[in-house]
């Protein structure tokens, strides 16, 4: 073993290049995969390299990435080792050559007996006695089946309940969200079912759909060509990063100026201006004001008062007439309505969100004031999880879109209103087999419900009021894990009566699916091994709803695999055992599982929506996703198509750029529709939690660490300098209260408490946090309250706690920076 | 901004801290041109050792800047004031960074303020009191450290090695 990380292998000229859209954020940066035998290399000169690149001097800037963690050793399941090297594709629109932190080990994230991903499951386990064992597929799923038709038949589909994905990219995909829905709602037909990251089965963007303004309307080439973008609630560096530096920032640098002139001829081009509405100073602010300090506007509002924000902002553009008349008119309804429910003045409103009145001006000037007599400014909005797990997301995105409408930010080149969006996108799904919204975590704990399967997720670190949740859970489970204890010498059989009585004594019996062990499968009996994209065919789309398919290039571990695969297995299985009994009805539910690759649960169900003779099915691909095969999308390669799909023609296929051109919405008559959002104030719980503790805990993710950490916390580079959940607090509080930097500090109230590793910034406002949400180590989740809007979205940025030192951080210290992670403060 | 001494005038004084401290210059190869082939029984790269300048002449805080393990390779050497990760020299303070940052290559400045280095491109910092570690940003790796040599007897302070690859090629000795 070499001492220092000093040199990687290169590819050589003939090593397999296939297409990999990056398993993590919405943005979906391609890359591409190079793959060659372990005992061979590419040389220096650029004849004798797959990348062309001439090794033998100093690369140029910008030239080329390739780093260690690009590059990893895997082994197929014939046992023959291949080198792999996973970088950046120059040509994707997307990135534009460009990696970030998370993507840019991909590499490193694959499957190695011996490297980062070693713990992944390699076969289903079961949990007996003290321990964890090994089992095949067909015992795991004898148990599970066994288990889960006893519940079916007894107490019908509401006894199975699902945490379930229902994203793109890694852990979902087209084809998973398909598998999974076809099982849960087809042939299950269990409304018992919540989604990844909330606690319902249920959307994120209610109103704007609504309004009939679908959530991901424009092209990320548009926040090139916008005279204005208003992001809120979004730190864009940190979590839509290429997204941010190959789009957002070349138009602040003027960069796109020739582009903007090129499309829209015939008005003023004025300067590019960027405005955040975020109670925080974010690195993205740091670094926006880096770029263009005086073209940067910060509305650093009063935790949870956006609701009050845009309403101030469209009584004001209302009344200096900064709207489109036309536009309202012949193009949406409900105008006068909402112009009365969410009046506003600027003084009240910026005695609400704390921001000057003299500030709210010049954000209505900079977005909305008309840059030519009769023309509006092409004013981009775009919003992620301040909104959306903000202060009643029905009634922020009722606010938000009243504004846009008015000022017509949508269906114009420039212009959009839009998520930024968490994990890629990906769903196609049978109606979901219910009236109405389940609070799921509630009714689990309750005691509704006997089996339970976590998949590709774990809301134990990831729900709100998580700590009362993880307990109940866990007393549920170990109902049933003393009794499969206690069964000793039981046949498959016996065991499945064992765990069924024990469901019938309040217990749960839960399964975990997924890539590794998780915080959630300790309270699980049984774990089945999934696959993540590279080890399996997948399609996904981002936020300009680009969809491209990641190829397969190396086996998946073991005998894990894809979750449609899997939930192909599951209903075969109980197909088998329906038949078996002679009860042809029930074994009908489950018919049309007959896969054998991820291609097939691709052709079922994102090709035949909309189809002739097909069931109904929700799908992004919409009734054009038939026109998509995956040899269509391999020869599209990282650039893919934006969905819909208009056609096919010359060997390629068309998308759609932007929705919405032709002035007709998403709803009934083709209108879109305004929505009274009168500001309501903070949530009782939440006000009550105000008025006894001392800091608002805001959280979100930051930078180097996705989502769970489920990767991360094995990886060196990033577990090394976040070892748990940072906690950014004023130093001015750090002080107060005695606080080093890197101590461990609790967060406690009311609902939980939970740990966090202290971090000091001096953007952080006093009394004021922030803390990584989901991170497995402090859960941010123990301490929301159970509070949700009208459609059980969690305000999970709204909770507040109090905060002492119990720990010391002096080893953090010595290894840690604690230095701002704002450009500009370091 | 720290003060940035151009490699030209860098040469020119460590040359003269060399001389000073007695050291017989042309004992040592200086460029990394003038290293031998690997021999394979090590495991570590044929890394040139290049003297760079007499630890008792550095300023706190003044960023030097250098290249290693040759002329393609910009570096920056700096002598903290406390007692930091990887330093050496007799406060065990005195470290050296590549200057190319891991993630695409754009050149890095020392910050004298906040001790760390900054890329204009992608805005990624790295804390040079940290062994390079990155504060906050895209590159998948530290800034790359160049691993320093302190001979007690002479003062002197020497570039052996570089711990992590420099952006922008195979192998760090081209």
């Amino acid at each position: 073993m070499a001492q220092f990380k000093d040199r990687v292998p290169l590819p050589p000229v003939n090593a397999q290049k296939t297409n990999l859209t990056c398993h993590f954020c919405i943005v979906g940066c391609g890359y591409h995969v190079y793959k060659w035998d372990e005992n061979r290399e590419g040389g220096r000169a650029p004849n004798q390299n797959a990348l062309g690149v001439d090794f033998r001097k100093q690369v140029p800037p910008m030239q080329q990435i390739m780093t260690p963690a690009m590059h990893n050793l895997i082994e197929d399941s014939d046992g023959r080792r291949y080198n792999v090297m996973v970088l950046p594709d120059k040509a994707c629109s997307v990135n534009q050559g460009l990696s970030s932190v998370r993507g840019g080990q991909m590499a490193t994230y694959m499957y190695n007996p011996s490297g980062d991903a070693k713990a992944r499951l390699k076969s289903p386990r079961l949990f007996t006695g003290a321990q964890w064992v090994d089992t095949t597929w067909d015992d795991a799923l004898a148990i599970y089946c066994g288990v889960a038709k006893k519940i079916l038949d007894k107490d019908g589909p509401s006894g199975l309940v699902f945490n379930c994905f229902d994203h793109g990219g890694a852990g979902g995909g087209f084809e998973n969200t398909w598998g999974t829905g076809k099982l849960m709602f087809t042939a299950l037909q269990t409304p018992m079912v919540r989604i990844h990251n909330r606690p319902a089965y249920n959307s994120e963007c209610h109103a704007t759909r609504d309004m009939g303004v679908g959530e991901l309307n424009n092209s990320y080439e548009d926040a090139e060509v916008a005279d204005c973008i208003m992001g809120i609630g979004a730190n864009q560096y940190e979590t839509q990063t290429n997204y941010f530096l190959a789009h957002w920032i070349p138009n602040l640098q003027g960069g796109t100026t020739d582009k903007r002139k090129k499309w829209f001829p015939n008005e003023p081009i004025p300067d590019t201006r960027v405005i955040f509405v975020d109670p925080r100073r974010t690195n993205t602010i740091a670094i926006a004001e880096q770029v263009a300090k005086d073209r940067v506007l910060h509305l650093d509002i009063q935790p949870g008062t956006d609701i009050a924000l845009f309403n101030g902002l469209f009584t004001y553009v209302v009344e200096q007439g900064w709207i489109d008349r036309e536009f309202i008119t012949k193009n949406t309804t409900g105008f006068d309505a909402a112009v009365t429910a969410n009046k506003l003045s600027l003084d009240e409103c910026s005695r609400i969100t704390g921001v000057s009145a003299a500030k709210l001006r010049q954000a209505a000037e900079w977005a909305y004031k008309p840059k030519a007599p009769g023309t509006l400014p092409r004013t981009m909005h775009a919003y992620e999880k301040g909104i959306i797990w903000g202060n009643d997301n029905y009634l922020i995105q009722s606010a938000l879109v009243d504004l846009v409408l008015a000022t017509r930010n949508v269906g114009r080149r420039g212009t959009g209103c839009v998520r930024m969006g968490g994990h890629q996108e990906g769903y196609t799904r049978p109606p979901y087999p219910g009236n109405s919204k389940i609070f799921i975590d509630e009714e689990l704990m309750k005691g509704k419900g006997k089996m339970l399967t976590a998949w590709g997720c774990n809301n134990f670190q990831t729900t709100l009021n998580a700590q009362a949740y993880r307990t109940e859970i866990h007393r549920r489970s170990n109902i049933v894990k003393d009794a499969m204890n206690k069964a000793r010498g039981s046949t498959t059989a016996q065991m499945i009566d064992v765990i069924v009585d024990a469901c019938d004594k309040g217990g749960l019996f839960v399964t975990t699916i997924d890539l590794y062990p998780t915080m959630f499968s300790e309270a699980s009996s049984m774990l089945l091994p999934a696959a993540h994209p590279g080890e399996i065919n997948l399609t996904s789309m981002n936020g300009e709803r680009r969809c491209r398919l990641s190829q397969k290039f190396m086996d998946p571990p073991g005998t894990a695999k894809a979750d449609c695969l899997i939930a192909a297995a599951i209903a075969n299985t109980l197909k088998a055992m329906y038949r078996a009994e002679g009860n042809a009805a029930m074994a009908a539910r489950f018919d049309g599982f007959e896969w054998k690759a991820e291609e097939d649960a691709f052709n079922d169900g994102f090709r035949r929506a909309g189809q002739p003779g097909s069931p109904p099915i929700d799908s992004q691909g919409g009734g054009t996703g038939n026109l998509a095969t995956y040899e269509r999308l391999r020869v599209m390669g990282n650039n893919g198509v934006q969905l819909p799909i208009k056609e096919y023609k010359d060997g390629k296929l068309l998308g759609t750029e932007m929705l919405y051109m032709d002035g007709k919405f998403d709803t009934a008559d083709g209108k879109a529709k305004f929505l009274p959002s009168p500001w309501p104030g903070l949530p009782k719980p939440v006000s009550d939690l105000k008025a006894k503790h001392r800091f608002w805990i805001n959280s979100g993710r930051i930078n180097e660490i996705w989502q769970t950490g489920y990767h991360n916390k094995y990886n060196a580079y990033v577990s090394g300098r976040y070892p748990m959940s940072i906690i950014e607090m004023n130093p001015e509080d750090m002080a107060s209260l005695k606080i080093e930097a890197g101590d461990i500090v609790e967060v406690f109230n009311e609902w939980g408490t939970t740990t966090a590793m202290a971090y000091p910034e001096p953007d952080q406002k006093v009394a004021q946090t922030f803390m990584v949400f989901g991170y497995g180590n402090g859960v941010q989740g123990d301490v929301t309250t159970n509070w949700t809007d009208r459609n059980i979205i969690p305000y999970y940025k709204g909770t507040w706690a109090s905060i002492r030192r119990i720990g010391g951080g002096a080893e953090h210290r010595e290894t840690i920076s604690f230095k701002s992670r704002r450009y500009d403060r370091v | 901004m720290s003060e940035q001494l151009s490699r030209r005038r860098f040469f020119k004084v460590s040359g003269g801290l060399a001389a000073g401290a007695g050291l017989v210059a042309g004992a040592i190869p200086e460029v990394a041109l003038a290293a031998t082939a690997a021999d394979v029984g090590k495991t570590v790269l044929p890394y040139p050792r290049k003297p760079l300048s007499a630890a008792a002449k550095m300023a706190v805080g003044q960023a030097v800047a250098f290249s290693y393990p040759d002329d393609a390779s910009p570096c920056t050497l700096i002598k903290m004031g406390t007692p930091v990760e990887g330093g050496v020299g007799p406060n065990r303070d005195i470290v050296a960074y590549s200057t190319l940052c891991t993630h695409m290559g754009c050149p890095v400045a020392y910050d004298a303020k906040s001790r760390c280095f900054k890329c204009p491109c992608h805005y990624s910092t790295f804390d040079a009191e940290k062994a390079g570690q990155m504060v906050c940003g895209q590159a998948t790796e530290d800034l790359p450290r160049i691993v320093l040599d302190y001979d007690a007897a002479t003062g002197t302070v020497t570039a052996i090695a570089v711990n992590g690859l420099i952006y922008g090629r195979q192998s760090n000795i081209l």
